[in-house]
Order: C-alpha cells, then structure tokens, then sequence
C-alpha cells in the first residue's frame, strides 16, 4: 500500500478540524431568516393608547424604506438600542416603525413617555404575539429593513448599537434608497 | 443498587416534570391534543433551543403552541402546521433536519465513512490472512539456534 495512505486519516481530522474550529466561532442564536427578499407579511396591528397614531399596518411599509423594530417594555436589551433609535430618529436618516410585542397596552404607552420615542407608528401585537412570529421572530429586540416595495431586505439580531447603525445598517438603508 | 434506583426515580420524574404545556392551552379533543404534542414535539424552541416548543417555558414557545393548536383545531394536517412554522423560522426549526439536497451530507455522511471503515478494515484483515512471514535466512537460523541452546543451558 502507499505510504501515503496512512496519513489519509490525520488529512480527515485536519479538515474536520477545521470545520469544527469554524463553528466555534460561530453564535448559534444567530439564525438566518427565512424571509430575506421576501414580501412583509401581512398584518394590521392597533395603536398604542393616547399615542395619536393609527397603529401599523403591511401597507404602511411601502412608498419608502424603513426599519421595523420589534421591542416590549418588558425588553431590557431594548432599553438598551433605545438611545440609539432616538439619535436615529433626530438625524431623520430612516422612518423607525415599533411592533410593540407581547406587551400590555397601556404599560407600552407609558414606557415610550419614560424612555422617548423614537417611532413614526406603532403597533401593537399583543399575547401570542402573532405579527411577530409572522416576521421569525426569535427575541426582542430584532429589526428589519424593509424597502419602498414591502421588501425585507435586512435582519438585525439584538440591540442596535451607534457602530451597528453605523457600519451595517445605514449603508444598506443608503444603498436601497438608490 | 438502592442509590441507582433513587436516581432513576429522580430522573424519571423530573423527565416529567420537564412538561410545559398548561392544561389550560390543551384542545378538548384528546385526539388533536395528541397531535398538537406529537407536532410540537418536532418544533424547536427559537429561545432555548435544545428544547421543544412542548418542553420550553419560553413565552414564544408558548405562544408558538397556542398557534400550532389553532391550526389544528381549525383542520390543518400535521404537515400544514409544519409547513406553516418553518415558513417563518426556516428548518433550523425542525428538531429533526429534513433529508433533502443540502442535507445528505448530513444524514448520508456518517453511513459512508462507516462503509469506507469496512472496506479498509476488511482489506486490511484480509492482507493480515495471507501474507506468510518469509523464511529465515541463515543469519536468523543460527541466531535462532543459539538463543535456544542458551535457554536450555
């Protein structure tokens, strides 16, 4: 047999290893979306209560880009992109549209008084939470990039920060605008 | 033995323990229940994700459970409801991956480097069969023979 041969088991385990290497590096809360390049769902959630709004439909996401934020009072990561979201709102780079999910309405209402709110429409999606698992949501906060058409474009896992904005989400908003 | 059968009782009522289902979520109808749990049991819990949507406390796993019911009681088959999860949340859903084309590897892999594993133990027994050792030569004979009336001495 060929010498070389015996080392044929040691190339297995260094391309195994590799893999493996790969996927330790890898978040496994990271899923992929199904709905990439897909049509929004269909939805029509009410308002949040006092809030002036109509709350937020599928239909309200066509005509212009936008970012859909899912969120909850309850949410203590949303707290956290919260700021983030306001300055959003003051540069007037995006429309931000909330889902508020899985939230009581009037406790959703008084949380956008305490911490601002940096929304155009809200809506609000209440216990068992069906717009959102209509969007594959696995956790609040997650976001979406919609296009003029209705189009998911984008999906953002966790609390959007300045860098994120920065470095991932506005270029991709500046690139669908063109 | 005493301590071994502790521990499997501990086990075996903590599996059940495990359950999550309210019976306040249950459909009356103990058939579509049966259903409900059987497909539930398939679906991945999106937040914990080693467990089922059946096992998980999670809010979305219930959430989830509540609409795989619904859908059953308002007459889906158990593959419509499947169907109807993993449009939202892909096959990373199903605990089990399906068998489809970016999938053999997965489900095919394992078989086939078990079957190369036969065919390379097999040769190599089968080489282990015939090869006879040569014969010695005269160097090893009469080495051979003095080892041997060194250990009679």
């Amino acid at each position: 047999m060929n010498r070389l041969a015996y080392l044929l088991p040691l190339a297995v385990i260094a391309v195994l290893a590799v893999f493996f290497f790969i996927g330790l590096g890898r978040d496994p809360k990271l899923i992929p979306s199904v709905l990439i390049d897909k049509q929004v769902p269909d939805f029509t959630l009410a308002a949040l209560p006092g809030r002036g709004d109509t709350g937020l439909s599928s239909a309200d996401l066509k005509g212009h880009v936008t970012l859909v934020d899912i969120y909850g009072s309850w949410c203590i990561a949303c707290e956290e992109e919260h700021p983030t979201l306001l300055a959003i709102k003051k540069s007037g780079d995006v429309p931000i549209h909330g889902i508020d999910w899985r939230d009581d309405p009037e406790q959703g209402a008084r949380w956008l008084i305490a911490h601002g709110d940096p929304y155009t429409r809200v809506g609000i999606d209440p216990v068992p939470g069906r717009t959102a698992i209509d969007f594959g949501v696995t956790g609040a906060p997650e976001s979406f990039i919609v296009d003029q058409n209705g189009v998911i474009r984008f999906k953002y896992i966790g609390p959007i920060t300045p860098e994120v904005w920065r470095d991932t989400l506005l270029p991709i908003v500046r690139s669908l605008r063109k | 033995m005493k301590i071994l059968a502790a521990i499997l009782t501990i086990l075996v009522l903590a599996g059940s323990a495990a359950w999550a289902v309210d019976p306040s979520e249950m459909l009356p109808d103990p058939k579509a229940e049966a259903r409900a749990e059987a497909v539930g049991k398939g679906l991945r819990c999106l937040v914990c994700q080693s467990e089922s949507i059946e096992e998980s406390n999670a809010d979305l796993a219930r959430d989830l459970r509540v609409i795989v019911r619904e859908r059953i009681a308002a007459g889906d088959s158990d593959s419509q409801v499947v169907d109807y999860v993993v449009s939202r949340y892909g096959d990373y859903v199903l605990l089990k991956p399906p068998f489809k084309l970016s999938t053999v590897a997965l489900w095919l892999g394992p078989l086939v480097i078990l079957l190369l594993g036969l065919v390379w133990a097999t040769s190599m027994f089968k080489r282990a069969d015939r090869s006879e050792p040569d014969a010695l030569n005269d160097e090893e004979t009469n080495r051979l023979k003095s080892l041997v009336e060194k250990d009679k001495s």
